[in-house]
């Protein structure tokens, strides 16, 4: 009895939490008569793919598709991902590696830089990049989120390096490796698992961000997703088909990458927490 | 790079113990330098400047640039805000915005986090992927859809309603015919969707984080407790509360600080920046400085009271920390 309810009630939370997902991808799949029926159809009965065709084929404002604001948010991403990573990796081989002095400042600052709250940062942030001439360009985005995501980075990326032994690197040493060989062939290999699921940390805030992008971006053709799909399709009078087949296609790396790396997201949020 | 070719023996002949040291030591900095010039110029640097700017009138592009002058005016911009009664409303909005958000997150997450502690393996498993969907879904996309759920025609929502026996739908709220109803028109029930939104997105890593919590603590206390009779109630404040403590604290306040400052999900839900009556403190500072005619000293000021805030809500939660650490 005690265990029915338990299961009806994980049941519920399920039903709850995953409907939203499963309702965007139902109603992607719809004809248009079936979205906008009287009564609404819990699955396509007649599958398509007209909305996905329409909004990959077709063009949003002349001469610019769906595939020109995904790609510039592919680069976007891509880009903080690269240039996180790399910087991330240095500091982090500094602060597991050495015993410095001003180590223990530097953690504490990455925690509290962290607290931050980057909503208040789009005004100073805007007339820098204003100064920088960089209004309106791809590279002002890339440049903020890597400000961003480093943070969190060089947090997560400490622990990953901390646990590759020191002994494999102190017998490189032995065998006649420098610094540099040492990093390259025997730290950098070991640590790469560790940097791949940094990086989709990275990538997933420079993917799914908006106030920024809103902010920096004028010019129509250079919009990220996040823009075009508020710009777009946030009007009155939506078409709900297109929306949901943009907002599943834009939603379902994010999905991919997230599932792949979630577990260290809640160890690398609340490690202070339980260590004490 | 001569280092690469260099043999160890050598380069450890040139080098005297000092140089050695001295070289060894500045390494880690060297590593440190490019985050350290990142995190500076583009999280540092415009926290200070965002306060500067509050102290200037600037409502210009072309003041931002440089091309004009700057007039001070003080705490001019503060006096404004703070005496413009609707700022009374933006703050109340923020307030119980984000206590009501935190409260229920934080009391849902708890709850399926318990949940799923106590669920069958497999069960466990497929409540905890479909919890997963809910976070891993973009604060855009996941707003999207909750808006085409809410839709005023052809919205799940809008049927569910008209599906009710018209007498009840007419006894309850005086309407039987939902279509057509704008479910964001009243700013209180703007504000529950909103509330709905932020919940369901945020629920999950409360979940995620207490069973993580749970997991760790041994369930020894609790079947001892459960043993001498005690009931889930007591056996949750007795026990898993007081051990869980410090990581329930970290969850209040980082959820805190996500609930002051939301943005994306009132942006998309409200279609932009011209609702006002449902203005918080993060969009609020948005719409000053961004709306024509910008106003980029006001919106710099609130962004400093929101920030100031949140400080506030930290400097508490580290004094109760500490607190904590000298009691124990």
């Amino acid at each position: 009895m005690k265990k029915v309810a338990l299961n009806g009630a994980g049941l519920l939370v399920a039903l709850f939490a995953a409907f939203p997902v499963y309702w965007m991808i139902s109603t992607s799949l719809k004809p248009s008569r079936e979205i906008f029926s009287a009564t609404p159809q819990p699955v396509p009965t007649h599958p398509t793919l007209e909305h996905y065709r329409e909004i990959l084929t077709g063009n949003l404002i002349p001469g610019v598709s769906f595939l020109d604001f995904f790609l510039n948010s592919a680069l976007v991403a891509v880009s903080t991902v690269v240039l996180s990573g790399l910087v991330a990796l240095l500091a982090a081989t500094a602060v597991a590696r050495f015993r410095f002095k001003l180590r223990t400042s530097f953690l504490i600052m990455l925690l509290v830089v962290q607290m931050i709250p980057l909503e208040a940062l789009v005004i100073p942030l805007f007339l820098m990049i204003q100064r920088l001439g960089l209004y309106n360009t791809l590279p002002s985005l890339i440049l903020t989120y890597l400000g961003f995501s480093l943070p969190f980075a060089v947090w997560m990326l400490r622990g990953f390096v901390a646990a590759v032994p020191k002994e494999l690197e102190e017998a490189a040493a032995i065998d006649g490796a420098s610094r540099a060989q040492t990093f390259r062939r025997v730290l950098f290999p070991l640590v790469a698992p560790g940097l791949v699921a940094t990086s989709i940390f990275s990538f997933i805030t420079a993917w799914n961000e908006l106030i920024f992008a809103l902010t920096f971006i004028n010019d129509q053709g250079s919009y990220t997703l996040p823009v075009a799909m508020t710009f777009f399709f946030g009007r009155d009078d939506t078409n709900w088909g297109p929306v949901m087949a943009a907002s599943t296609l834009f939603t379902l790396p994010v999905i991919i990458f997230f599932l792949l790396v979630q577990r260290r997201m809640v160890s690398g949020l609340v490690a202070g927490a339980v260590k004490g | 790079m001569s280092t690469l070719t260099e043999v160890p023996e050598a380069a450890a002949a040139r080098d005297t113990p000092a140089r050695r040291r001295r070289r060894v030591d500045r390494l880690p900095y060297l590593l440190l330098l490019p985050a350290l010039l990142i995190i500076g110029v583009l999280l540092l640097w415009p926290l200070g400047q965002v306060v500067v700017m509050s102290f200037y009138r600037l409502n210009s592009v072309r003041q931002l640039r440089g091309d004009r002058e700057w007039p001070w005016v003080g705490l001019g911009n503060y006096t404004d805000i703070l005496s413009d009664p609707f700022f009374l409303t933006v703050l109340r909005n923020t307030v119980l915005f984000a206590a009501a958000n935190v409260l229920l997150t934080m009391v849902l997450g708890t709850l399926v986090g318990l949940l799923l502690n106590r669920l069958g393996r497999k069960m466990a498993t497929f409540v905890a992927s479909c919890v997963m969907l809910a976070w891993a879904t973009p604060a855009l996309t996941g707003t999207i859809v909750w808006k085409w759920i809410f839709d005023d025609t052809s919205g799940l929502v809008t049927w569910l309603f008209n599906a009710l026996p018209d007498g009840l739908s007419n006894g309850l709220f005086g309407r039987s015919d939902w279509t057509g109803y704008g479910w964001f028109n009243s700013p209180l029930l703007f504000f529950a969707i909103l509330t709905l939104v932020v919940v369901w997105h945020s629920f999950p890593f409360i979940a995620v984080s207490v069973l993580a919590g749970l997991k760790s603590v041994p369930s020894e206390l609790h079947e001892a407790a459960r043993v001498d009779g005690a009931s889930p109630w007591r056996v949750f404040w007795k026990i898993t509360f007081p051990l869980l403590r410090p990581v329930f604290g970290i969850l209040i306040v980082l959820s805190t600080i996500w609930d002051f400052k939301v943005f994306t999900q009132q942006f998309v839900l409200a279609g932009g920046t011209q609702d006002r009556p449902t203005f918080m403190l993060a969009i609020y500072s948005y719409a000053e400085a961004f709306s024509p005619p910008p106003k980029y000293g006001l919106g710099a000021a609130i962004a400093v009271i929101l920030t100031l805030i949140l400080l506030v809500v930290t400097g508490f939660y580290v004094r109760m920390v500490l607190r904590q650490e000298d009691e124990s």
